[in-house]
């Protein structure tokens, strides 16, 4: 296959990998978009492996079949409640692969130097020679070399200079991807503890770490060896790991959308490095995407990326306002009553519900109620769960159908009109104090207004506070009753009162 | 502990402070429940659903008077019942210690500890036991039923084939508890409703309800978060401005249904003679306050006449009682609240805990003491009314100035993002050579792709959104496939793991996508 073949080819799978993107404006035309993905895929990778200068096909096939044969088997068996630990693995996958191409380029860098030196040949004399006169120089070694070698022996000195920038870039993404995504899933996956942890001397080890990487980097572009870009990957992985681990479970929906940028990153950084433009736009688009999400999951907690990149909450002004009054406890009898009484209906879910894996129970009791001629609808708000619309992945899993689901925007001026809102294992995410105290640490982050409803039942584990420590007033108020346990059970319990 | 509540002995009180259901949740609490025979017959429950309710029903009052160890009423005890109260016994019931001076010393010397349930303090924490409120609802709600069963027309405006009605005009007085229970049964029944009230802050309350509040227009207005959220008496000036809006409205009501007390006074006259005259032949009016005296002028006590005038007025002192079910019911729930907090452990044991604001606050008599009147709580009832400034209402001009404003900012932010951006590219392009130049070209538009795209995005996509942008940077596969032909083995082997970890996430990533994409159903 000739290389105008190859590049227009590249061009098809990009514009597929945008319609892919843009295609996600909604359900519907999403089921197309997924495909238009998977066939951008298939045609650059085809492209590439039956394209010049690619050999070893045999290893290619196999790692292919592994790879692709492991990625089925995950993808069949992974449960919905376990997607945010799975888009963090995925991540991590990105950044060892870009770490692993980053320092397979310095490697080939090396070699072509070499034998460029043995065989007695400049690279300035060798760029100023046409195709032919390539192909023979130095005894036809040139014509051996992979697509990738051939690129690199042209340079020229500037351009090698950039290269290194763009390795150095590419090995540095990638390994903090790689550490922080394992630390990430490992607190999503609950196998590393969820709190906030920093190691003595916090931010300044890793400002520290950054100094010596950014060190080890000009060294390298002096001229230092590969062994700097592996003192890198090394040091940069420690970063990843330990500003990750600083940050607490429930800011993960940042911390994974900020992964996703990175990868894109990483890939668009190693698409430099090849002097590869399909790399290159896909990296963007990874990357801009992840840029987003985060900012809208920020955005969403009223809390500025870096604030939430430091880890912890900071900047409270006074004490909290007291709270007054008590949480008063009801059982399910009291629910199955109010609830037989409502007319409209909404729930609130939260990470709690994903973790007592009480979606199924909750999509029944919608059932139910719907039979019986209720308006029964859901309110997401942006950060509900550990991923950017968790919670709507989890409902679609259990059949809740999409068009009750409604984001925070959508719904909170009904519930004034709503006769029965229960809240499903959230906390922060429906705390008035976010509007009364202007103390509060989430004093201005938008939250779903339920305690405007008529009755609020709140299902929760117990009496303690959520993750960010904070009071929450609306347990206290007049017309919220708590019904206590485990959200799946309480469900249970309740769906043997409800017809 | 054994609770026993027995038959209500005042004349006509068909109340009854113990039901089978109250019962269950008594025994929950650890507690042995006993129930005088015939106790809850006026109130329409049976012995039998006692005894099903696992009651223990007693034959007389002397027997249960002296089983029980807590004995739970709904009217203050009369002269026999308080010869019956002993040592180490527990009376919980209206009390009304303040004005019962006599009945308190006699359950002092008895060694007896009375808890008031109309002395439970306003507090949020206490509102589920507060028996007031919860009779004075009943008593607000009735009164409108009772209004209409002596009024002559409809509540609710029609027209029909035989011609139109118009809607009857409701004027509650005093929007406390039985007011706004009131108002929500008139507004309920269609009537148009007026609400009055000195506290002009329950004006918000009045209008949720859907009753237009009568406004005085008077400075210097009552703030009732000093008295615990009563009412106080108002000033002379005060209340000529209120009695003049009630004769100018006198003439248009139909039905006026007063609850203004004021606690520990008599009820304030503000239903005069001449407003009564100037009233419609057929009107109605219902005066909650008669058992202090009225606050209509011609009100006689626990009883209905009709004036000269045609005008119904009703005095009914027993409106709860009227509603004894409902009533019993609502009391009795309040009592076991009470009992909630008197037996914290669950396990039948009273804790009479003198610390604890309410059970302090209720409490008359305790350990041969009279501990009444009790002493301020630690938490006030309600948080002071905040004087709101009410934002001004922005002009149009000013509206417009300020849209132009906030354009005109985005066309700064924007023109300086652009013109640092177009410098940042120049000062690469000064250095970079042809080749990168070309290259940052394409990522530099690719960015700009993603951003206008991702921006469409569907929230509740954003998770599929992650999976399949996870999948597609699984791109990297080609920088390992450009790689891995490599003469160095180590080279070799690096990309051969790079296009093994990248193919699980394209693989993985999409097959993961498609499968959440599938579950996306409409109704």
């Amino acid at each position: 296959m000739s290389i105008g073949i190859v590049s227009a080819a590249y061009i098809v799978a990009a514009i597929l990998f945008i319609l892919s993107l843009g295609g996600l404006s909604n359900q519907e035309s999403a089921k197309r978009a997924v495909w238009y993905g998977i066939a951008g895929m298939a045609v650059a990778v085809f492209v590439t492996v039956f394209g010049p200068g690619v050999h070893n096909l045999f290893l290619i096939l196999i790692a292919i079949a592994a790879g692709g044969f492991a990625g089925w088997m995950v993808a069949g068996r992974v449960q919905m409640t376990e997607m945010p630990q799975l888009v963090a693995a995925l991540h991590s996958f990105v950044g060892l692969a870009a770490v692993f191409i980053g320092l397979n380029a310095d490697i080939m860098l090396h070699d072509i130097n070499t034998l460029l030196a043995v065989n007695g040949l400049e690279r300035e004399a060798l760029a100023l020679l046409d195709p032919t006169e390539l192909l023979e120089a130095g005894g036809g070694f040139f014509g051996e070399l992979t697509g990738f070698g051939k690129k690199l022996a042209l340079k020229d000195a500037t351009e090698i200079g950039i290269l290194k920038v763009e390795v150095f870039l590419g090995i540095f993404i990638g390994a903090v991807t790689f550490t922080g995504s394992v630390v990430a899933f490992g607190k999503l996956a609950g196998r590393v503890d969820g709190k906030p942890k920093k190691l003595p001397g916090g931010h300044m080890l890793n400002a520290a770490s950054l100094a010596l990487c950014l060190a080890l980097g000009l060294l390298y572009l002096t001229g230092a060896g590969i062994w700097t870009m592996v003192l890198v990957t090394l040091i940069a992985g420690f970063i990843g790991w330990h500003l990750i681990m600083g940050i607490g479970g429930a800011d993960m929906p940042v911390v994974v959308s900020m992964l996703n940028s990175y990868s894109g990153w990483a890939a668009a950084a190693i698409g430099f490095t090849l002097g590869n433009d399909l790399l290159i736009v896909t990296g963007a688009l990874v990357g801009s995407s992840g840029a987003i999400l985060s900012y809208i999951m920020c955005k969403a907690m009223n809390r500025k990326f870096v604030s939430v990149i430091l880890g912890g909450f900071g900047g409270t002004t006074g004490p909290a306002m007291e709270v007054e009054g008590e949480q008063i406890a009801i059982d399910a009898d009291g629910v199955a009553q109010a609830l037989d009484d409502a007319d409209s209906v909404v729930i609130i879910p939260g990470y709690g519900m994903a973790v007592a894996q009480a979606q199924q129970s909750v999509s029944e009791l919608t059932r139910r109620l719907r039979a019986q001629g209720k308006t029964v609808r859901f309110a997401i708000h942006p950060v509900a769960g550990r991923l950017p619309g968790h919670m709507n992945v989890l409902l679609a899993e259990a059949r809740v159908p999409y068009d009750i689901v409604m984001e925070m925007d959508e719904i909170n001026d009904d519930f004034p009109e709503t006769d029965v809102a229960i809240v499903i294992g959230s906390n922060d995410i429906v705390n008035p104090a976010a509007q009364d105290d202007p103390n509060s640490p989430i004093a201005g982050m938008p939250v779903l207004e339920v305690w405007k409803a008529k009755q609020v039942f709140v299902s929760k584990r117990g009496q303690g506070t959520g993750y960010s420590g904070i009071e929450n007033p609306l347990f206290f108020k007049d017309n919220t009753r708590m019904f206590y346990g485990d959200a799946k059970k309480s469900l249970d319990e309740l769906l043997t009162k409800i017809a | 502990m054994r609770i026993g509540a027995p038959r209500e002995i005042h004349d006509g009180e068909a109340r009854v402070a113990m039901t089978p259901a109250s019962a269950k949740d008594l025994q929950k609490l650890g507690h042995d429940c006993l129930i005088e025979a015939g106790a809850g017959v006026a109130a329409g429950f049976t012995d039998a659903a006692y005894e099903a309710a696992g009651v223990t029903v007693l034959p007389d009052a002397e027997a249960l008077w002296r089983e029980a160890e807590i004995v739970t009423k709904v009217r203050p005890p009369m002269d026999e019942e308080m010869a019956r109260l002993r040592e180490g016994q527990t009376l919980i019931s209206f009390f009304y210690p303040a004005q019962n001076a006599e009945a308190l010393g006699r359950a002092k010397d008895a060694g007896a500890t009375v808890i008031a349930m109309d002395m439970v303090p306003r507090i949020s924490r206490a509102q589920k036991m507060d028996a007031l409120s919860s009779m004075a609802n009943i008593a607000g709600y009735r009164a409108v039923i009772e209004a209409g069963s002596n009024f002559g027309r409809f509540f609710t405006g029609q027209v029909t084939a035989a011609g139109k009605v118009p809607p009857a005009r409701v004027l509650v007085i005093g929007a406390g508890v039985a007011g706004l229970a009131a108002i929500g049964t008139a507004t309920s029944l269609g009537a148009v409703t007026l609400a009055f009230d000195v506290r002009p802050e329950v004006a918000e309350q009045i209008e949720s309800m859907g009753a237009e509040f009568v406004y005085l227009d008077f400075e210097d207005s009552q703030d009732s978060s000093a008295t615990g959220g009563y009412a106080a008496p108002s000033s002379p000036e005060f209340r000529e401005k209120q009695l003049a809006k009630f004769r100018e409205l006198a003439p248009q009501i139909d039905i006026v249904i007063s609850t203004a007390l004021i606690p520990g006074r008599d009820a304030p006259v503000l239903w005069t003679k001449d407003m009564v005259e100037a009233m419609k032949p057929g009107s109605v009016i219902v005066d909650l306050a008669a058992e202090r005296g009225g606050n209509c002028e011609l009100t006689v006590p626990e009883e209905k006449f009709v004036t000269d005038n045609g005008v119904t007025i009703i005095g009914y002192t027993d409106f709860p009682s009227r509603m004894a079910a409902q009533a019993s019911t609502l009391y009795a729930t309040n009592i076991r609240h009470m009992m909630t907090d008197l037996t914290p452990a669950k396990d039948g044991v009273v804790n009479h805990n003198m610390e604890d604001d309410v059970i302090r606050g209720a409490t008359a008599t305790h350990g041969r003491e009279i501990t009444f009147p009790p002493p301020k709580p630690k938490t006030a009832a309600i948080a002071a009314a905040p004087k709101k400034e009410k934002a001004r209402e922005l002009t149009i001009e000013e509206k417009r100035a300020g849209e132009v404003a906030a354009f005109k900012k985005q066309t700064k932010d924007q023109i300086g993002l652009l013109a640092g951006g177009a410098l940042v590219m120049l000062l690469i392009g000064a250095v970079a050579p042809e080749s990168f130049m070309s290259h940052f070209i394409v990522f530099a538009l690719a960015c700009f792709v993603g951003f206008q795209v991702i921006w469409g995005v569907a929230h509740s996509l954003h998770t599929p959104l992650m999976a399949v942008t996870n999948a597609i940077s699984g791109i990297v596969i080609l920088g390992a496939l450009l790689q891995i032909g490599s003469g160095n083995w180590l080279v070799v082997f690096l990309s051969f793991i790079a296009v093994l970890i990248a193919s699980i996430n394209i693989v993985g990533g999409f097959l993961v996508t498609r499968r959440m994409l599938a579950m996306f159903r409409k109704s």
